[in-house]
């Protein structure tokens, strides 16, 4: 396991961390029009949308991994 | 060994993350020229203001810090325009609706003009929104700079100033 | 879990990485919620309000103030003890810094009720990338409970909790985002519902008997979950989410979540959506258990048991940009409805008169409400 890991770290070092490879954005920043749209955002009001974790958490086994105020899409 | 690995993941999104790297500066090097239809109508050509500073500000209507930083690019305009210099309001927008209505509700008095292709705003490499290029009488980049934060404001005045007084 | 050089190497990392492009502090915004749940005997409902402000162009704060209102008769209460009725406080403060590209966030949680003390704190790095096109988060936080008996002064103890997040949101083209999030939480303490029984078998006319439950000290759970929005033409997005849990109480859960958002005008949005979750139980779950002292852990909770559950969701929102107030420049007034169907597999309802172990499984409906207003200044 540990060692897969290891691995896995090189591998990805290899490909990106070492290679002077130039990745280009291929959403440019000034095509953000919908992306910046409330709509796409995934939590439009993070005060309803704990509310409303909090109401799963409380009745249902799972918990964990329902994001949180990370924003994503760029568009400052 | 769950730490192991959540170490590991990091580091290799951040190694890939270093690979990024942004294109080289259009600083100090002739601004591209462009011809934008304008909202009043005619067409505006970059090379044809030669002898002025331009201020060429590239912006859009779901960007936060372009509305919040056009009422005071208004007031540089004000302040400048009669010291031989323009101010261009570059809107990204495909759909220039939503443009048009924050613009009424603003009062904006300098030209606006719209890339709905793109092109220029790719010319100018465009890294985030808003970017505000300032070019000499020359037709030179003479300062860039991405993204506005209160106060940014004093930085583009400066290089106003500075490519004025050239 | 020696987590020592966790948070220093996260750190390191991050700033190490440097890709500059404007990252952005949250929102100065603030919420007012009125918020109801009403299923299962029980009525939950309360005020909730954040107000969020930036101070300069660094630091954002934030405070929260949650109340529920809890009144009681569910099928736990009815069966094995008496109706009662309680509040819940939740403060909690927080605050981000915007470094360059990197925002950093603290935020620390008191939650008190007569019978638990909830404190907590989790800090969260987030950082762009890739020309923004790329944000990843990594977040560390930890909680200190208090957990007491009402009508017992002796009864005390104590769990301590640890999150460790990682995020990532790509943008995936000019109209599609996802994100994955990973997340490891470990408990160590006191997990059990302090008032719940298990029930075995025994010689009674009514053939069965209660004792305590007991769960292990330790549980320790992994989700992973993919979440995506799609943009669709006109002001319509479409949602796709997904979790997979599993934990090492043996409990493995699906969460799948769909939904429609619309804009109509310019002022109104209406959003629809569907949500499924199912869960397997833990694997000291028994709904009846042969004789007292079964196995080393006993539990009927019926959270750990085997059921699944669905929730369809409409909501309509009203946006508003006078300024009813000097400072207000927009606003939102929010109306949603939630309702929400329980199924047991393998809980028993035990108000209704059957012979010991062939009782009807048990299961519920439940409305929740959600009612706020918004203001952005």
């Amino acid at each position: 396991m540990r060692t897969s890991l290891i691995l896995i770290l090189l591998a990805m070092l290899g490909t990106s961390g070492c290679a002077s490879v130039k990745i280009e954005p291929w959403v440019k920043p000034y095509e953000r029009a919908n992306l910046a749209d409330p709509i796409m955002s995934f939590e439009r009001d993070p005060l309803a949308a704990s509310y409303l974790q909090h109401v799963f958490e409380s009745r249902e086994g799972a918990r964990g991994a329902v994001g949180g105020s990370h924003g994503g899409c760029g568009c400052n | 060994m769950k730490k192991t690995a959540f170490i590991a993941m990091v580091a290799a999104l951040l190694l890939a993350a270093n690979a990024w790297s942004a294109k080289t500066t259009l600083l100090h090097k002739p601004a591209p020229d462009f011809t934008l239809k304008s909202l009043e109508g005619p067409n505006i050509k970059l090379s044809e203001l030669r002898g002025d500073v331009v201020l060429i500000n590239f912006w859009a209507s779901w960007c936060g810090p372009c509305r919040q930083e056009m009422p005071l690019l208004e007031e540089l305009n004000t302040k400048y325009a009669p010291m031989g210099f323009t101010m261009l309001g570059v809107n990204v927008e495909q759909d220039s609706t939503a443009a048009k209505s924050m613009l009424a509700e603003l009062g904006i008095s300098f030209p606006i003009l719209f890339d709905d292709q793109n092109s220029v705003s790719e010319s100018y490499d465009v890294i985030a929104m808003p970017t505000t290029i300032v070019v000499d009488r020359d037709g030179n980049v003479q300062y860039v700079h991405h993204g506005y934060k209160p106060g940014d404001e004093d930085k583009y005045q400066d290089a106003i100033r500075s490519a004025i007084r050239q | 879990m020696n987590t020592r050089y966790l948070l220093p190497t996260m750190l390191t990392a991050l700033l190490s990485a440097g890709v500059a492009n404007a990252a952005t502090l949250p929102e100065d915004r603030t919420d007012l919620l009125y918020h109801s749940y009403e299923g299962d005997g029980a009525d939950i409902n309360g005020p909730a309000l954040v107000v969020r402000k930036s101070f300069g162009d660094k630091v954002s704060l934030s405070g929260k103030y949650y109340v529920d209102s809890v009144s009681s008769a569910s099928i736990d209460v009815v069966t094995t003890a008496s109706a009662y009725s309680e509040e819940r406080i939740e403060t909690s403060f927080g605050a981000s810094y915007l470094y360059d590209a990197t925002v950093f966030s603290l935020n620390v949680t008191n939650s008190d009720e007569n019978d638990f003390l909830g404190r907590s704190y989790f800090f969260s790095v987030s950082q762009e990338m890739f020309g923004a096109l790329t944000t990843l988060s990594l977040g560390y936080g930890r909680g200190d409970d208090t957990v007491s008996r009402n009508g017992d002064d002796v009864f005390e103890d104590e769990i301590d909790r640890q999150h460790y997040q990682l995020g990532l949101t790509q943008v995936l083209t000019k109209n599609w985002i996802a994100s994955v999030d990973y997340e490891a939480i470990t408990d160590e303490g006191f997990l059990n519902n302090p008032y719940r029984s298990v029930r075995y078998q025994d010689d009674s006319t009514r053939g069965y008997a209660y004792e305590s439950e007991l769960y292990p000290r330790t549980r320790t759970s992994n989700s992973l979950s993919l979440r995506t929005r799609y943009y669709l033409k006109h002001g319509a997005a479409l949602s796709f989410d997904y979790r997979y849990f599993s934990d090492t109480w043996d409990i493995e859960a699906h969460t799948v979540g769909v939904g429609y958002v619309h804009k109509f005008r310019d002022n109104w949005t209406f959003e629809a959506g569907y949500r499924h979750y199912t869960q397997t139980q833990a694997e000291f779950y028994s709904d009846l258990f042969e004789r007292p002292q079964a196995q080393n852990f006993l539990a009927r909770d019926k959270e750990l048991s085997s059921f699944s559950n669905h929730m369809g969701r409409v909501g309509v929102t009203y946006a508003f940009s006078k300024k009813i107030l000097p400072f207000v420049e927009r606003g939102t007034v929010n109306l949603y409805f939630n309702r929400l169907r329980f199924d047991y597999e393998n809980f028993s309802d035990l108000r209704v008169g059957a012979p010991v172990g062939e009782e009807p499984l048990f299961g519920f409906d439940a409305n929740v409400i959600q009612f706020y207003v918004s203001v952005w200044y």
